[in-house]
């Protein structure tokens, strides 16, 4: 046995290399399928299992692994297959069908299936590479390095690729050293905040207080954000590691990851990935070898929003009801069961140990000069390319939502004429919904802002944990303004009277105008309510609820008042402001799609056997539109309701 | 013992070191409205939000209840941005409280009167409509009745039950605007195991828990 502490990482990594060869992945080749939460409900295990089933039928020796989520959600189910002789390549939208087929042909007819690759993973001489495309020669992975190119269920892939090397370095230095390294690469908290990561680390490993208390945020709550997740699920021993690193830099001897029970499949790999770390001997007692212990308690929450706030967390930990606390004092002081405990994000503690490996110098020579190193964000919404991307801070929102994501997608309409092209209609972007609930809208005029905690902040949105939430032109604000406020007082603890009656007359507010029956009044109420939340509330919860109604408020004051002194939706989404409307000229005698679509019978057929639609019954609930073949487009949404066209009674 | 010297509204005050302004304020007869704040609490709750004041070189007021003394601090209780957020909180509780004054137990022993007469605010909210959730009155109590309408969720009545008598009877329910007092799965009182202290009672400073 190996006496010092990198020798005893090199002997682990030496097993963990023999590991993969000993069992053929070199010789034969490897199937790599992403199989976190979000491919497998695009059908990944389908998937995976058509691999093995094919392989074993075939007679193919080639190895077949689960890997973690490679953040392009838009081509899941994904995977990549390695065979010798060639690169490896990487497809997107598969089924179980062509995944039986791919091995077929690539296997045993040597043809690579082109037309579902996406690319080659490595440079080479007979596939175009991945990194051609602007997705990813603009992403720089620093962060999600691993994921979608590790087993997370296996400890030996995570080692291999040098894991762990991180905690070896810790181990082997003074803790001011490590301290020194992370504030040389200039980390930044990625919770939200963007709180100094080596100053927080310096106030707890100062407090000469014992116990002391490391805690992973994993509760992340927001509506469309899911990069912690990812991180949890494809590359969990990056945390882990982060996780003892900061035990050990502080001086702490436990830690816990509290993560919301919404996430199983995280749960699961996180608490396997803890007793692989046990039995290779780096947590539990004596880490590598030395006289230092550390160990990891997986937490479950019970799916609240607001306990992604640090003092609900531990209120919650402590088994109390997730309420915030005020602070000072803040945990680094009185954490934990009174003790000084250290609260960093997921990104933040999966980000340490690469930091360690690679040189803080590598990671500080990306970003801008506040914000240093890389931002992941999760894209969701109308968006052509939802996923994970991770860029360097100082991108810009336009680089990030065009050129990474693809932009808005149009809406595609198939036709009901056989051999006739799908009909195509562009959408214009119309705001970007940053930080989640607690973030901010940002119309057009905002895109060419380049990312950075205080930039951002400065437009009255917030970095946030990273969710991204495109709109186009037929999101409206107002709506958008309501149903982010809704979630925010559903989800309020109910502690502070701001946060608890403050939001919920908000809502009611924003409501009334969704209706077409606010006043010009309400809007300064509105305003009055916001700022006086955000000065009075207890917590950061209630503080920026009401960003997304502020900046709405600022950005698109006009809709606001389209629908309070017109009644009228500009963007058409609000139900009680419009109606729908079958244009005569367009309407198609002989066509009866929108007839057997109706779910409440509200369309009838007219005597000249036009349709009409009766908006006594009509629910609005868009099935007729969708129905209508794209060549006669003759179901429009009018508003407001006053321009409704008048239905001739004597027609019916 | 150790003090300091500050000023409130102008007036010197000599106080104990460690003591909150609102504790420092009220023994000297200067009127910070509060609902929630216990001094012997050892950490502030903070829930009520209306005990706000301005110190002299922050940007932004900041609750008295949690903020500690300093020498030579300045502290001003009623300047126009303490007013304003004030006025919008305790209109917001007003908001979500039936003003039935006459009918009500804690009739001329209430904080929200007391609120109301000293900052000269009037009990009925004038700029938000009232929502009131008319939720059921407990009666199941031999001895006291507790009306969720009436509670403005200071959390005294929880403090005392669970932190201080640890008996743990009582605790907050629900979330949002919907969040209540109440026992583990809002069963009746009298079923809980409630052993009739009557201390909860004696702290509420509405009527929200009263003799019968």
């Amino acid at each position: 046995m190996e006496k010092t502490i990198r020798g005893r990482l090199e002997y682990l990594k030496t097993e963990a290399l023999k590991d993969f060869k000993d069992k053929g992945s070199e010789a034969y080749g490897a199937i790599y399928v992403g199989t976190a939460t979000c491919g497998r409900s695009a059908g990944s295990m389908e998937v995976f299992h058509a691999f093995e089933e094919a392989l074993k039928n075939l007679d193919i020796k080639a190895r077949t692994f689960h890997v973690g989520c490679h953040g392009h959600c838009y081509a899941e189910p994904m995977a990549v297959v390695s065979k010798p002789g060639w690169p490896p390549i990487l497809y997107g939208y598969l089924t179980p069908n062509r995944a039986q087929s791919l091995i077929k042909r690539f296997f045993n007819e040597e043809d690579p299936a082109l037309e579902w690759a996406l690319g080659a993973m490595k440079d080479n001489d007979m596939i175009p590479t991945v990194y051609e495309t602007p997705r990813w020669a603009m992403e720089q992975r620093f962060l999600l390095e691993n994921c979608g190119a590790i087993d997370p269920e296996n400890i030996n892939h995570y080692i291999a690729r040098g894991g762990y090397g991180g905690l070896a370095y810790t181990l082997e230095r003074e803790a001011s050293k490590v301290i020194d390294e992370i504030k040389s690469s200039g980390l930044r908290g990625l919770g939200g905040a963007g709180f100094d990561t080596w100053r927080k680390w310096d106030i707890c490993r100062g407090n000469s207080e014992s116990p002391k208390y490391v805690i992973c945020n994993a509760d992340e709550g927001d509506p469309g954000a899911f990069m912690d997740r990812t991180i949890l699920e494809s590359d969990p021993h990056a945390v882990i590691e982060g996780m003892i690193i900061a035990g050990v830099t502080i001086g702490a001897e436990s830690g816990y990851v509290y993560v919301r029970k919404e996430y199983p499949l995280a749960v699961s790999i996180m608490r396997r990935a803890v007793c692989q770390a046990r039995e290779s001997g780096l947590l539990g007692e004596n880490i590598l070898g030395s006289r230092i212990n550390f160990e990891i308690v997986i937490n479950q929450g019970a799916g609240a929003f607001v306990c992604g706030e640090e003092t609900a967390l531990i209120a919650s930990i402590e088994g109390k009801r997730g309420m915030p606390a005020p602070r000072p004092p803040y945990p680094a002081k009185r954490g934990l069961w009174g003790r000084p405990t250290l609260i960093n994000n997921v990104k933040t503690l999966a980000l340490i140990p690469k930091i360690l490996i690679q040189g803080a110098e590598n990671f500080a020579s990306l970003g801008t000069d506040r914000c240093k190193g890389t931002a992941v964000f999760a894209m969701a919404g109308k968006i052509q390319d939802a996923g994970l991307v991770e860029v360097p801070f100082g991108t810009t929102l336009r680089g990030v939502i065009f050129d990474l994501g693809g932009g808005v997608p149009p809406v595609i309409k198939a036709s009901n004429i056989p051999g006739e092209k799908p009909i195509t209609t562009k959408k214009k972007f119309k705001a970007v919904q940053i930080g989640g609930p607690s973030g901010g809208c940002l119309p057009e005029a905002f895109l060419d802002t380049p990312i950075c905690f205080d930039t951002i902040f400065d437009t009255g949105a917030i970095m946030g944990s990273g969710g991204m939430v495109i709109l186009d032109e037929d999101n409206c604000a107002v709506e958008t303004a309501r149903y982010f406020l809704e979630f925010t007082q559903k989800e309020s603890c109910g502690k502070c009277t701001f946060c608890r009656i403050g939001t919920k007359h908000m809502l009611d507010i924003l409501t009334k105008i969704t209706k077409g029956a606010g006043t010009m009044d309400d809007l300064d109420m509105l305003q009055e309510l916001a700022e006086t939340i955000r000065q009075g509330s207890l917590c950061n919860l209630g503080k920026t609820a009401p960003n997304p109604v502020m900046t709405t408020l600022e950005y698109f004051k006009d809709e606001y008042e389209a629908h309070i002194v017109e009644q009228r939706c500009p963007s058409l989404e609000c139900k009680d402001l419009i109606a729908y409307y079958i244009v005569p000229e367009k309407c198609q005698r002989a066509c009866d799609a929108c007839v057997g679509s109706c779910p409440t019978e509200a369309i009838y057929t007219r005597r000249d056997r036009l349709k009409a639609i009766d908006q006594e019954k009509c629910v609005k609930c868009t099935n007729c539109m969708e129905a209508c073949p794209p060549q006669y487009d003759a179901v429009i949404k009018v508003s407001p309701l006053s321009e409704l066209p008048e239905s001739k009674a004597d027609e019916k | 013992m150790d003090t300091v010297s500050l000023t409130i509204n102008g007036k010197q005050i000599v106080t104990e070191k460690w003591k909150k302004i609102l504790w420092a304020a009220l023994d000297n007869g200067i009127f910070i409205p509060h609902l929630c704040a216990i001094e012997q609490r050892p950490l502030p709750f903070a829930a009520c939000r209306l005990c706000f004041v301005e110190i002299e070189g922050r940007d932004e007021p900041v609750t008295s209840c949690t903020e500690e003394v300093s020498d030579g601090m300045v502290v001003y209780t009623r300047t126009e941005s303490v007013l304003r957020l004030v006025r919008m909180g305790f209109e917001m509780i007003m908001s979500r409280h039936p003003v039935i004054c006459k009918d009500c137990p804690a009739n001329k022993n209430c904080a929200l009167q007391e609120i109301a007469q000293q900052m000269g605010f009037k009990l009925k909210p004038k700029r938000l409509l009232q929502i009131l959730p008319e939720l059921p009155v407990d009666d199941s109590h031999p001895l006291f009745t507790y009306n969720p309408n009436l509670c403005v969720l200071c959390g005294q009545c929880i403090y005392v039950c669970n932190e201080v008598l640890k008996k743990e009877v009582l605790d907050f329910n629900f979330r949002g605007f919907m969040t209540r007092v109440g026992t583990f799965q809002d069963r009746p009182l009298a079923d809980y195991g409630c052993d009739s202290c009557l201390k909860c009672v004696e702290v509420c400073p509405v009527g929200a828990l009263s003799i019968k």
